[in-house]
């Protein structure tokens, strides 16, 4: 009856949530962004040094859920060392597997992400750090609110 | 039920259908009362008795039926004027809620009385409907907002203190009766009355309490006061706005349109008097007729012993959480009305919510339309639980066991 929260609350996340990874401001980052969520307070900012168009260094500050929190965390430990286009690339799955539950490849332990998709009103709470990710490494510099996407 | 000095709360559980189902497997513990309440079976068969038998336009055919729904919406107007013991039925304007209640007050009656230099006061715990409506008649007029301060996490106004607000270019008192975050009663009648000594218009955001104590509306001494139906058995999207006769008679129209007119020339208009002065356009005629069958519920089980019950569950509650560890309460230690907003060390206030739905119980978390308010605690959300007369303290005693588990799991 619980297996759903179980998906959703997956040991990893609640281990991230606890204990976030590169969870510090990056004092040489050249690229950051901040994502929020004006309706449930979530706020992240995404640290990131570039080195020409590899990620060299990521991390986060901020507050939110669980699973937002979590997203941000295990995110960092994913993107480190991948180009753009694999990060955007990883961002397209990430995507389709946090809102139909499909996984296509595969994303290490980002799939322990998989179980949101059975909680539609949390999806944004995962995608918001991505969004962020996403706008840092864009060099958009802005701040990304889930109120103004386009799911 | 009136004759009779106890109620037994758990029967008239049995007048509400929706409460008897299950919801992820578990039988459904419905804790967001203060978001909205549920309906009894007496609302929902007022509501198709209306539009199985009786539904045409009002105020305009002089056919049966249109003669039907005129006198059935007047007599709603008459019942909720005895609801809130206002002088006159002409005190009563139907609007959508609360939140078009504040808007039209702010809207007709300010603009014409709000100058620049003006003040309007209000107090830190305002829902944003009682909050922005003011932010926009200010940006128009040039007025300012002041605020009455709360002490901290006990969310109590200090009555000592007001003198010092209350200051001659206040022209406004605006405040909610009850907090829908914090549980806390305001004594308004006293507000109202040390305003009113100033020459101030005093304004009631009554949506948490009208449902769930006696509201008088002379006895408060307030200029204005408006409820949402919703809150208290009745339908969504209608309210009341209560205005003094007087006041009403200074106010200008808030929207245009038909109803709400005597003649309409190319150019120029005149139009009636208070209430249908603010009524414009078709309205809400079955809301109307269901917050009349709300209102005679209420008054079946005595809205005395109701606010007697709320007082029971709201103590009884945070004595429960109180005696957790790891939790942080929200709101006065007594006298409390039927709601607990907490948080819980380490969990956020979602994730309390998304795990409470698992076990069946419907929880509220996020800012609950209290920003500047989570803004003055340092908090982002809280996770909140409110209760109504159908609510046993068993249930609490469910509720609590959840809150626990929750603690545990994300423990983990
Ligand atoms: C204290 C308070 N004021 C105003 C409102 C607004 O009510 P409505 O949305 O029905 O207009 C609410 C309810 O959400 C409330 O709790």
């Amino acid at each position: 009856m619980f297996d759903d929260l179980a998906d959703l609350y997956q040991q990893l996340i609640l281990d991230h949530n606890k204990r976030p990874r590169n969870f510090r401001v990056l004092p040489d980052a050249n690229c950051t962004a901040q994502g929020a969520n004006p309706i449930c307070g979530d706020n992240y900012t995404i640290y990131a040094k570039m080195d020409g168009d590899v990620v060299k260094e990521i991390s986060f500050q901020g507050s939110g859920c669980a699973i937002s929190k979590a997203s941000a965390s295990i995110l960092t430990e994913s993107l480190k060392g991948k180009t753009r286009a694999e990060v955007k690339n990883l961002f397209d799955k990430v995507h389709a597997m946090v809102t139909t539950g499909n996984l296509d490849g595969d994303v290490g332990k980002l799939a322990a992400l998989a179980g949101v998709h059975k909680f539609p009103v949390r999806m944004k709470c995962a995608i918001l750090p991505w969004n962020a990710a996403m706008a840092a490494l864009d060099g958009k510099g802005e701040t990304v609110s889930t109120e103004t996407e386009k799911e | 039920m009136q004759t009779t000095k106890t109620v037994d709360w758990k029967t008239l559980r049995a007048d509400f259908p929706i409460l008897d189902q299950k919801v992820h497997g578990q039988p459904l513990l419905y804790l967001d009362n203060a978001a909205t309440s549920q309906k009894p079976r007496a609302v929902i068969d007022a509501l198709s008795r209306y539009y199985e038998r009786d539904n045409a336009n009002v105020h305009r055919g002089i056919h049966e039926l249109s003669n039907r729904a005129t006198a059935a919406f007047e007599a709603a107007r008459v019942r909720a004027a005895k609801f809130l013991n206002a002088r006159s039925a002409d005190e009563i304007i139907f609007t959508r809620g609360t939140t078009e209640g504040i808007n039209l007050v702010a809207a007709a009656w300010g603009t014409k009385f709000i100058k620049r230099g003006d003040k309007i006061l209000l107090t830190e715990m305002e829902h944003h409907s009682n909050i922005v409506p003011w932010q926009l008649l200010a940006e128009r007029t040039g007025a300012q907002l002041a605020f009455l301060p709360i002490d901290g996490d006990r969310g109590l106004l200090d009555p000592g203190r007001l003198d010092e607000f209350l200051t001659s270019d206040v022209k406004v008192l605006a405040m909610t009766h009850i907090s829908n975050s914090l549980g806390t009663i305001n004594p308004i009648a006293e507000y109202c009355e040390r305003a009113r000594r100033r020459g101030i218009v005093t304004l009631i955001d009554a949506a948490q309490s009208a449902g769930h104590r006696p509201i008088d509306v002379q006895q408060i001494g307030c200029d204005f006061l408006a409820l949402s139906a919703h809150k208290m058995c009745g339908p969504t999207g209608f309210g009341v706005l209560y205005g003094r006769g007087e006041r009403l008679e200074e106010t200008p129209p808030y929207q245009g349109g038909g109803d709400m007119i005597l003649t309409v020339d190319f150019h120029q208009s005149t139009w009636k008097h208070a209430p249908h002065r603010f009524e414009a356009g078709t309205p809400d005629i079955s809301g109307a007729i269901a917050l009349h069958a709300a209102m005679d519920y209420l008054d079946r089980i005595g809205r005395d012993r109701i606010a007697q019950h709320d007082l029971e569950l709201g103590a009884y509650a945070f004595e429960k959480l109180a005696a957790l560890q790891r939790i942080r309460l929200f709101g006065p230690t007594v006298g409390r009305a039927g709601l607990v907003s907490f948080l819980l060390d380490g969990v956020h206030a979602h994730d309390v919510v998304t795990v409470a739905d698992q076990r069946g119980v419907a929880l509220r978390g996020g800012h609950h339309c209290n920003q500047p308010l989570m803004k003055k605690l340092g908090v982002e959300s809280t996770a909140r639980a409110s209760f109504y007369f159908y609510n046993t303290t068993e249930e609490i005693d469910r509720f609590v066991e959840v809150v626990r588990e929750i603690q545990k799991f994300f423990d983990k």
